[in-house]
């Protein structure tokens, strides 16, 4: 009894100090090997084991339902794809169409504007996005008010926690003719007159990718901060001997220490590259703009369950993840060639 | 005290301006939905209401019959989804921290392969449809009961509890119920806070769902998608406050007003929880985040 409670008493003060961000990515990706209890010796058979285990396999059954049918499932469903399919039949009495709905795909015009457009805004998000959190975060850490840096932090991250509903409400008000925008550039004398930004599709990947910025930046920055929290500081006082001023050291010293945090995100968020979702586009755009925030998912979306023409929208989302895997491949194989080690 | 330099005082008024550009849009839409909607079509209400009224509150909690039901139905399914998936993932989790479970690798590759595939939109419809859920309460919390990232979470954070404790439950002829309900359950209590706010969060904020699956029942309507309809209305129009105000100009409050009262009321639980639980959730994504 004295063990067990000795036990509690040094369990660690939760939560303890996190590890340096380089081995909890580590951790991360070494969870499938890693042992908390080792396995019972050899040559016990698989239903001896199990027997013994009822507990923990009844505990598990019902969400190993729940995966197979929420998940894989509609994995399945790709099937239909391949048929023409219609919902007043079951799904065997479909009429197998082969790859007639990707052909149609590729000759739709509509479909490479949709790519253009989730290409573009994925790479803009990604290159703003990743800029914005690591300058973020480079400052923050260089922040030597206090409390202002804490106040900062904490604020910064509401922004992730509300819905791209509200964002998309502030942004419209925001920009509105009559918005705070509106008014600094009028009063200003940047502009003559008011501009109704939303109603500009040149500027729309544009809005889309400050609003993203605006939303995200604090939170993404967290991982960055954790990853400066590790740095030697020993590294700083030579540096600061050496007459280094406090930018050379963000440049030469905090840089450098993130670079394998800063790659590893980097690559992972490319394999992301065309799964931008659709939410943002759906809320921030409007007809007169939708030439350029039609994405890939909005047209599955539109012409699969609006049209109803249900194979067509899942040849659309196949593609997607093809796209998606291969992107993921390269990145990791790039990873691998760069000495940062794969990411999965 | 070390002196500051040039460096420092600009390091300083840059992230007051930071500051001010993540608060001033709250301010500003707390300020028009605290003031009085005929005067909010004047324009320049800044961060402070002119005509201070509750009215757009009043019309929300009292007269409107839809966006009260709308308030509730967003808390019913935040407090379910939230029990129901925590549940769900702290369950699961713990069977995966069992090395010694029988189906351990097999139950772990099906969790994480949801990971890098997934069906896509088209098919998930079909299958909410076909399981007979559209406009159906469950619709809300069966296909958000379980997210690969957030059971990763928490088994790594009960891969690091201490064994002992377990094992000598065990000796005392506990089985993995009883030492999962009355032993790991109350040490994960900082993850599960962590797991709780993600699953709360994402309860609170999803119109995706209602639009799509939930549209047809009323009853099933959230605050989030009512806002996301006037949005809808509006995402042309509310360039130009004025003319949507000569509809109802009659009336003690407008749409616009309206629009910012919902926004007021959905932001602010959030608010409310995030801030106490930061410490939680920063150790929490710096462990799982490259995993997602």
């Amino acid at each position: 009894m004295s063990r067990e409670n000795n036990a509690t008493s040094a369990q660690p003060n939760l939560p303890e100090p996190p590890p340096p961000v380089e081995r909890q990515i580590r951790i991360g990706t070494d969870l499938l090997k890693k042992k908390r209890h080792s396995k019972d010796p050899k040559g016990k058979g698989f239903w001896k084991r199990a027997s013994k285990q009822k507990a923990l396999l009844l505990m598990s059954l019902p969400f190993v339902i729940w995966l197979v049918v929420f998940k894989y499932i509609p994995i399945g469903g790709w099937l239909m794809a391949f048929q023409d399919f219609k919902p007043q039949f079951g799904f065997f009495e479909q009429e197998w169409v082969g790859w007639k709905h990707f052909k149609d795909l590729f000759n739709e015009p509509m479909f490479y504007t949709a790519l253009e457009n989730t290409l573009g805004m994925g790479i803009l998000g990604l290159v703003f996005g990743t800029a914005s959190a690591i300058i973020f975060a480079l400052l923050l850490n260089e922040l030597r008010f206090h409390a202002l840096k804490k106040w900062t932090q904490t604020i910064s991250y509401l922004p992730h926690f509300v819905s791209w509903v509200i964002v998309a409400n502030i942004v419209i008000t925001m920009l509105s003719q009559d918005g705070a925008i509106n008014n600094i550039l009028v009063s200003l004398g940047l502009i003559d007159q008011p501009i109704n930004f939303m109603a500009r599709p040149d500027m729309f990947w544009g809005i889309v990718t400050l609003s993203d910025v605006w939303k995200e930046t604090g939170w993404n920055a967290i991982i960055y901060l954790a990853a400066m929290a590790g740095v030697d500081p020993q590294l700083y006082e030579a540096a600061k001997v050496d007459g280094a001023s406090r930018l050379r050291q963000m440049w030469h010293i905090t840089l450098p220490s993130i670079r394998s945090v800063i790659i590893v995100l980097l690559i992972l968020n490319i394999g992301n590259l065309i799964n931008i979702g659709f939410e943002k586009q759906m809320l921030l755009g409007n007809n007169i703009v939708m030439e350029k925030a039609l994405v890939i998912d909005l047209y599955a979306l539109d012409y699969g369950i609006g049209m109803f023409r249900y194979s067509f929208g899942t040849a659309i989302g196949i593609f997607k993840s093809v796209i998606s895997v291969i992107l993921i491949l390269i990145c990791n194989s790039v990873a691998k060639r760069i000495g940062e080690g794969r990411v999965f | 005290m070390k002196k500051w330099t040039v460096f420092d005082i600009g390091l300083t008024l840059f992230m007051i301006f930071v500051l001010v550009i993540t608060l001033y849009p709250f301010l500003n839409i707390l300020a028009v939905s605290l003031n009085d909607a005929v005067d909010t079509a004047r324009g320049g209400i800044h961060i402070w209401p002119r005509e201070f009224t509750i009215a757009n509150y009043q019309e929300i909690f009292g007269s409107n019959d839809l966006l009260f039901q709308a308030f509730i139905m967003s808390i019913i399914r935040t407090v379910v989804g939230t029990i129901t998936g925590i549940i769900a993932s702290t369950m699961l989790a713990y069977t995966l921290s069992r090395r010694d479970f029988v189906l351990n690798g097999f139950v772990g590759l099906l969790l994480v392969l949801t990971m890098f595939i997934s069906g896509g939109l088209i098919p998930d419809y079909m299958l909410i449809r076909s399981l007979g859920l559209i406009n159906d309460f469950s619709v809300y919390i069966l296909p958000m009961l379980l997210t690969a990232f957030n059971v990763i979470v928490i088994r790594s954070f009960m891969d690091n509890l201490p064994v002992a404790l377990e094992e000598s439950a065990k000796i005392d002829g506990a089985n993995d119920f009883v030492i999962f309900s009355k032993i790991i359950i109350p040490l994960c209590m900082p993850v599960i806070a962590t797991i709780a706010l993600f699953l709360a969060v994402a309860q609170w904020n999803s119109w995706f769902d209602t639009y799509l699956y939930a549209r047809g029942n009323e009853a099933l309507t959230t605050l989030q998608f009512e806002l996301m309809k006037i949005l809808d209305n509006a995402s042309l129009s509310s360039g130009d406050i004025n003319s949507q105000n000569a509809e109802v100009i009659a009336g003690q409050t407008n749409p616009q007003s309206i629009k910012m009262a919902i926004t007021i009321i959905a932001t602010v639980p959030i608010l409310l929880v995030y801030p106490f639980l930061q410490k939680y959730f920063v150790t929490g994504l710096t462990l799982g985040a490259v995993k997602s």
